[in-house]
């Protein structure tokens, strides 16, 4: 029996290990050809990685025949150490995204922050830090709560061992080489999607991967029904493949060379563009968090969503209306302007879906209201929901075409995203990690719930401070561009409405230090967890029973 | 065939075939006879781990 199970994953194990020896051999071949420092630097990590999966593989190899009892019991039930490992990288990643969102809010309000360095400039901060909590932080997320869920509502284990480390690994390789790209100044200038050629084709290979891990555990599921949260898992994955193939059609310069050019041009390479970009919203940003959201608000509040029927309403016309709403960024431009209209209306009609899945998901607390009051982790889920209701609200109405001629370019933008990321994608995420760590780690509960309750407050503030500014900022902007004298000349020169943001931009960064603030301690209190302490504390579960008493005693 | 005529029918075939999707999603998700089996579906996260 035992003696099967390493057989069974020695077959992959060679292959894995052949093909990382010949990814060595090939990045070292860039290292020594590249035509440029970046390339040469990045032939180093490919290098780095072969050599270290190589490494880990025949480590995996000798425990596995050493101690062939332990490497059988762990390779039966749920795989939950790739998920453990998720966990942790998730948390670091969200910490380090935000930490570089306060410094380039920072450089906004006192420029001199910009240092007058290459390395250091907004250019090259701003897509490092949209990475970094877009795609290191919610991409490890989704693919550590998708391994989760997916395995918890198959009643079957993960497929394919060795390919979900690759996925996990591969997909951190990404993170790093576009990360380090940035900051040397590799970009394609595709918003969102700025890492280069080989990047793309790396992560591509990855994301394929994880497709087939995600869809084999489907396959074998001893649960006859698909579970609502693995549709909107499945539809992220496979549209973000679609859309990051379609988006990053290029020609390299050169195969060892870091530069490449799009295949697209003018009108159509800013239309699909954005048909990438708000899809990346769509797919990445809400398909996926909305799995979240399927499974750990119904867990968390121990009652069944509040209509299966309307979730799958909500799923198929989120994913029917999505698709088309991209035009919208790109209203008075040269794109026909029935495409305009079209990106108009679809933009307004996803409305519908959007508040279908919020009521969806708040209402399925009807009749257990109370643990709003009692539980911090499930607080945090519900006001995620209510600011996913919120932004999917604002967004709509910015996407008609008289209120987008105000709004667009400004930073009314900036605040209808981050009313959406910190408050939507980042508090599901939060009350996702709080869910998992003390499952994962076998652990009573968390160390403390009363710093979850500090970490919500702490958090909500910093997103209220952070987007009020940025809509008085943002329509104050708006009103000073279109503003005319009585001789028709523009009133204001462009400086004076940056100078006029500086306070704006200074409370915004206060309210991105408080989010900041709020993620150090929701490390502080995973890391405790994993530890296995428990503080001992009144929660305000325990405390609100004994104050009613008290009240009644007093009347 | 002009690109008008193109985009005439790209939104006409567009509305009918997305309109007659939605009304599929409708009737199997309303389908009284799937109630028990959404029923059961939605408690699948209930289930201890």
């Amino acid at each position: 029996m035992t003696d099967r199970a390493i057989g069974d994953t020695a077959g992959a194990t060679y292959a894995l290990g052949a093909a990382l020896s010949f990814g060595a051999i090939v990045s070292l071949f860039l290292m020594a050809r590249a035509v440029d420092p970046a390339m040469a630097f990045h032939g180093f990590l490919f290098f780095a990685f072969a050599v270290g999966g190589v490494f880990l593989l025949i480590r995996r190899h000798f425990n596995a025949t050493a101690n062939p009892e332990r490497f059988a019991k762990e390779a039966a039930g749920y795989n939950d150490g790739i998920v453990r490992a998720g966990v942790i990288v998730s948390t670091f990643w969200g910490v380090v995204g935000f930490l570089v969102g306060l410094v380039i809010a920072l450089q906004l309000a006192f420029p001199v922050l910009n240092f007058d360095l290459p390395w250091t400039n907004f250019g090259r901060l701003r897509p490092l830090h949209t990475s970094a909590v877009i795609f290191a932080f919610g991409g490890n997320i989704l693919i550590t709560t998708s391994f989760y869920v997916v395995q918890r509502t198959c009643r079957a284990r993960l497929a394919g061992d060795l390919a979900s480390w690759f996925v996990f690994w591969g997909y951190n390789l990404f993170i790093v080489i576009a990360a380090t790209g940035y900051v040397l100044g590799v970009t394609q200038s595709r918003e969102y999607a700025e890492p280069e050629w080989y990047a793309d084709l790396w992560l591509t290979l990855v994301w394929v991967v994880y497709l087939l891990v995600f869809l084999a555990t489907l396959y074998k599921r001893r649960e006859p029904h698909v579970y609502v949260a693995n549709w909107f898992y499945l539809a992220f994955i496979v549209t973000v493949a679609m859309l990051h193939i379609v988006n990053n059609l290029a020609v390299p310069v050169s195969w060892t060379g870091v530069k490449s050019y799009s295949l697209f041009s003018g009108v159509q390479d800013a239309l699909t563009q954005w048909w990438y970009g708000h899809n990346a919203v769509g797919f990445f940003l809400t398909a996926g968090f909305l799995g979240i959201m399927y499974y750990f608000v119904p867990k968390r509040a121990e009652r069944p969503v509040y209509s299966y029927r309307l979730s799958i309403v909500h799923f198929w016309t989120l994913i029917f209306l999505y698709i088309w709403v991209g035009p919208h960024h790109l209203y008075y431009t040269a794109l026909p302007d029935w495409a305009q209209t079209l990106g108009m209306t679809f933009s307004v009609m996803l409305w519908m879906p959007s508040w279908g899945g919020m009521i969806n998901g708040l209402m399925t607390l009807s009749g257990a209201w109370d643990k709003l009051r009692t539980d911090p982790v499930m607080r945090m889920l519900v006001v995620s929901v209510a600011f996913y209701g919120m932004s999917t609200f604002e967004g709509p109405v910015m996407a008609i075409k008289a209120v987008n001629s105000l709004s667009h370019y400004t930073d009314w933008t900036i605040g209808h995203v981050h009313s959406g990321v910190l408050g939507w994608v980042g508090f599901v995420s939060f009350g996702a990690l709080y869910c998992l760590t003390p499952i994962l780690w076998k652990r009573e509960r968390l160390y403390s719930l009363n710093l979850v309750g500090v970490h919500f407050w702490v958090a909500t503030i910093g997103i209220l401070l952070y987007i009020t500014a940025m809509w008085v900022s943002g329509i104050l902007q708006g009103l000073m561009w279109r503003a005319y004298d009585s001789l028709g000349f523009l009133e204001y020169s462009f400086v004076e409405t940056v100078e006029a943001m500086h306070p704006f931009y200074v409370i915004r960064a206060l309210g991105g230090g408080l989010y900041v603030l709020g993620a150090l301690i929701m490390a502080y209190n995973l890391w405790r967890t994993i530890r296995g302490d428990v503080r001992a504390e009144t929660s305000e579960h325990e405390r609100a029973p004994a104050a009613l008493a008290q009240e009644g005693a007093r009347a | 065939m002009t690109y008008e005529d193109v985009v005439s029918f790209a939104g006409a075939f567009g509305l009918i075939f997305f309109m007659v999707l939605f009304g599929i999603v409708l009737v199997y998700a309303l389908w009284p006879g799937n109630k028990a089996k959404f029923d059961k579906a939605a408690r699948i996260p209930m289930r201890e781990d």
